[in-house]
């Protein structure tokens, strides 16, 4: 039943261009927003992974075997 | 500040890093065998469970999910609880996504020889497989969800936003792509039909390339990288961009796996697009990679870990610059159905995908063992023995794509094809098989060095399960109301469901269309629906993995028309399909095409190739089918199969169930009959005879759409 429903859906070829669209709007806003982004931000995102363990404490390692 | 003292868990990496190792080596060793049988078809070993047919679904679900699944896993639990400075949301959680993901591979390893598969590339377990995946997927990111819920670090790093994207992404591909009605246990046909199946299994399969073997990795990458380097990414932004622009776009390009083929022409080209425009993301995300080592270039030199990446983000490079470049039409007109693709495949499997797991795995085992690695000589051995290994699988492969595409698309002066035998096409790459199976073996030979190396570090330290460490807690205030970026990170649901949203919007409007449009796959009058015996006759040939190498799909070059159908001219049409649950295309040509096989040779010629495919065809590097001679169908099945396509929509009449049967049987005795007169005595009920009438239905319901309209 749904299918016929929606079979009337005409003009057909816009729906690429639709998409093609919705993308290139988000990604001028994705342009602007990463130009225009505090750089402090960047920087703490930057360090993330090479601070992840702050204070290893290698004396204190539960051992297990 | 106040510190906590908290622990991350490494006993569940450590379970993935065992079942990444062994897997690997399981998974490529099957690849090799499959590799070699492509040249000795002794090796076949006549055994149903060990023909290739089942032994290449076993080799790719093990390589993608059982080797690269638990490497994901590894890399994903152990980065995810050091960005987000917390321990996995739930331990038992883990264990029961650990244990559950082992026991689908499993049941995978089982079914797959057995021939229970759906035939879909990539999604071959059968119903309750893939609900168990789901299950078990669902656990996976509950854990994942959870744990970033409860985090000490109030931004999300990129790479667990490319986790996120992952997950959210496969649960849809997963879910959508195994809509299928069960017959019985072992059994179900794809809910879509024809071209509809084909769209979203391509859907499905180009984007469980994207977010199951690139996404996860590329967040991989991005925390790895950095750290094996010790310096930060190269931009922060240029990761930003690459996340959202390649999510976002992957999700469209599905339609490029079916060019020139009877998906509808708006569909393939909104495919090709989307495919060039990939390139830009995945660029930004590989120069970003290879640009973190700037000024450290020197410790590449004496670092494995180092080489491996520096290799698999070149390799990432290369593979997605060329898969763009084979979505042009032109190009994908060349190599489609030929090695190239296979070369293509490895490029990425082998050196963006397994070069980088090596890579993680000889950072992580030390350091979990507290120790340093075994032997970097060793390790700087597998990087060699694995390099070669590479440049000898994929460069063979590529020649031999180009060789025999262009030996199938060669005329004669006089307009008739040079190589009319689709054989002499084949003979000719088999060296080239030859070498590609050296470079697997290279390659194998390396994982199991690593493997020592990796075991012997392990005995050389102490395993320390739980790692403690000191961490702040999670300061909120520092960005509040600041851009959206910042919020969107802090709120990992509503993270998700953009995410979600990016990806949902690219499959909508890709495969709607498809399904409401009636247009889009033109109804031909005189193609009809399986009879009884023809429909167990392509059962067999699911089960046997015949699509593997077979496709069918003529597509429209005149190469192709009248090397396939020389008398009746017609290339394949998106209204052939419509009664096919699941679809079976294929993607490689091993052998020709079978899409207009139907009445081209008798059925004794079937007959006596099904058995000895050497003798019938001089140099075959077709496996033999015994087996087919002995069983027998089970009949108790016709009633089940034939209700279970009515309701996916196969037009079969109200209480054909029941007299299905005796269709089958009158059909039967005509092709035993026709056997008989030329001394082939074989039971009705006997699989080769399901075979027969299967593959002289293919393709000859076209040719009653002739005979009506000359009749008109």
């Amino acid at each position: 039943m749904y299918k016929n429903v929606l079979q009337s859906i005409d003009h057909i070829a816009i729906w690429p261009v639709i998409s093609f669209v919705i993308f290139f709007l988000f990604f001028l806003f994705l342009l602007w927003w990463t130009f225009t982004v505090d750089k402090k931000f960047i920087d703490t995102m930057k360090q993330m992974p090479l601070d992840d363990s702050i204070t290893p404490k290698t004396a204190t390692h539960e051992i297990t075997k | 500040m106040e510190l906590e003292k908290i622990s991350y868990d490494n006993k569940i990496v450590k379970a993935f890093i065992i079942a990444t190792v062994i897997f690997g080596v399981v998974g490529m060793t099957v690849g090799l065998l499959a590799a070699i049988q492509l040249f000795y078809p002794l090796f076949n070993f006549d055994l149903q469970y060990t023909s290739f047919g089942r032994i290449r679904p076993l080799h790719t679900n093990a390589v993608i999910f059982a080797f690269v699944g638990n490497a994901m896993f590894a890399g994903v639990y152990y980065s995810m609880q050091r960005l987000l400075k917390t321990r996995m949301f739930n331990d038992n959680l883990s264990w029961i996504h650990f244990w559950g993901w082992q026991l689908i591979i499993l049941a995978a390893a089982i079914t797959l020889p057995l021939g229970i598969t759906t035939s879909k590339e990539y999604a071959e377990l059968e119903w309750p497989i893939d609900i168990a995946i789901a299950l078990i997927w669902v656990v996976f990111g509950w854990n994942m969800i959870g744990t970033i819920i409860k985090r000490r670090e109030q931004h999300m790093y990129v790479a667990i936003w490319f986790y996120i994207a992952t997950f959210v992404t496969v649960a849809v591909l997963h879910i959508v792509n195994s809509f299928e009605m069960p017959v019985n246990l072992f059994k179900s046909y794809s809910f879509y039909a024809g071209v509809q199946d084909a769209l979203v299994q391509w859907w499905y399969g180009h984007n469980a390339v994207a977010f199951f073997l690139t996404t996860p990795f590329l967040g991989i990458m991005y925390y790895f990288l950095p750290k094996a380097a010790n310096r930060p990414v190269y931009s922060y932004r240029l990761s930003i961009i690459h996340f959202w622009s390649l999510i976002f776009i992957y999700i469209w390009a599905g339609p490029h796996h079916l060019l020139y083929t009877a998906l509808p022409d708006w569909a393939q080209s909104l495919g090709v697009v989307f495919s060039i425009m990939l390139i830009a993301p995945s660029w930004g995300g590989m120069l970003n990679g290879l640009l973190t080592l700037r000024g450290a270039w020197d410790r590449v030199r004496e670092e494995p870990v180092l080489k491996f990446m520096v290799v698999a983000v070149t390799a990432y490079g290369m593979a997605t610059l060329e898969g763009p470049l084979l979505s042009l039409k032109n190009v994908n007109a060349i190599t489609h159905f030929t090695d190239w693709i296979v070369a293509h495949v490895h490029v990425g499997g082998l050196g963006w995908n397994g070069f980088l797991i090596f890579g993680i795995l000889y950072w992580m085992v030390p350091r979990m063992w507290g120790t340093s690695l075994y032997s970097t000589k060793l390790a700087n051995v597998h990087f060699w023995i694995g390099t070669l290994g590479i440049i000898f699988y994929a460069l063979p492969m590529y020649i031999s794509g180009v060789v025999q595409s262009l030996m199938w698309k060669e005329f004669t002066a006089d307009g008739f094809l040079k190589y009319q035998n689709f054989l002499e096409t084949t003979v000719q790459i088999i060296p080239l098989y030859q070498l590609r199976a050296i470079g697997g073996g290279l390659y194998l030979t390396g994982v199991f060095i690593m493997a020592y190396n990796l075991i012997k570090t392990a005995y050389a330290g102490k395993f320390i399960a739980n790692e403690e460490v000191e961490v702040s807690q999670m300061i909120k205030s520092s960005h509040s109301g600041a851009h959206w970026h910042h919020i969107l990170e802090s709120k990992p649901i509503l993270f998700t469901t953009l995410a979600l949203i990016a990806i949902i919007i690219g499959g909508v409007i890709e495969l709607v269309p498809t399904f409401l449009i009636k247009s889009n796959i033109p109804t031909i009058a005189s193609v009809k629906p399986y009879t009884p015996l023809e429909l167990h006759g392509r059962d067999i040939y699911i089960r046997e993995g015949c699509v593997g190498c077979h496709s069918q799909m003529v597509r429209p070059f005149r190469s192709e028309v009248q090397r396939y159908d020389p008398k009746g001219g017609e290339y394949s049409k998106a209204g052939e399909y419509v009664y096919d649950h699941p679809f079976l295309w294929g993607s490689k040509r091993t052998g020709p095409d079978l899409h207009r096989t139907g009445g081209k040779y008798a059925d004794s010629w079937h007959y006596r190739h099904m058995l000895t495919p050497g003798d019938v065809s001089n140099g075959s590097i077709m496996p033999a089918y015994p087996w087919l001679y002995d069983q027998m169908i089970d009949k108790e099945q016709t009633a089940k199969k034939i209700s279970a396509l009515r309701t996916v929509g196969v037009p079969y009449e109200e209480g054909f169930e029941e007299i299905a049967n005796d269709n089958l049987d009158a059909q039967a005795k005509k092709i035993t009959e026709g056997l008989k007169m030329e001394g082939y005595e074989v039971a009705n009920e006997a699989e080769i005879v399901a075979l027969i009438a299967y593959l002289q239905r293919l393709g000859v319901d076209i040719k009653g759409e002739k005979v009506a309209a000359t009749i008109k």
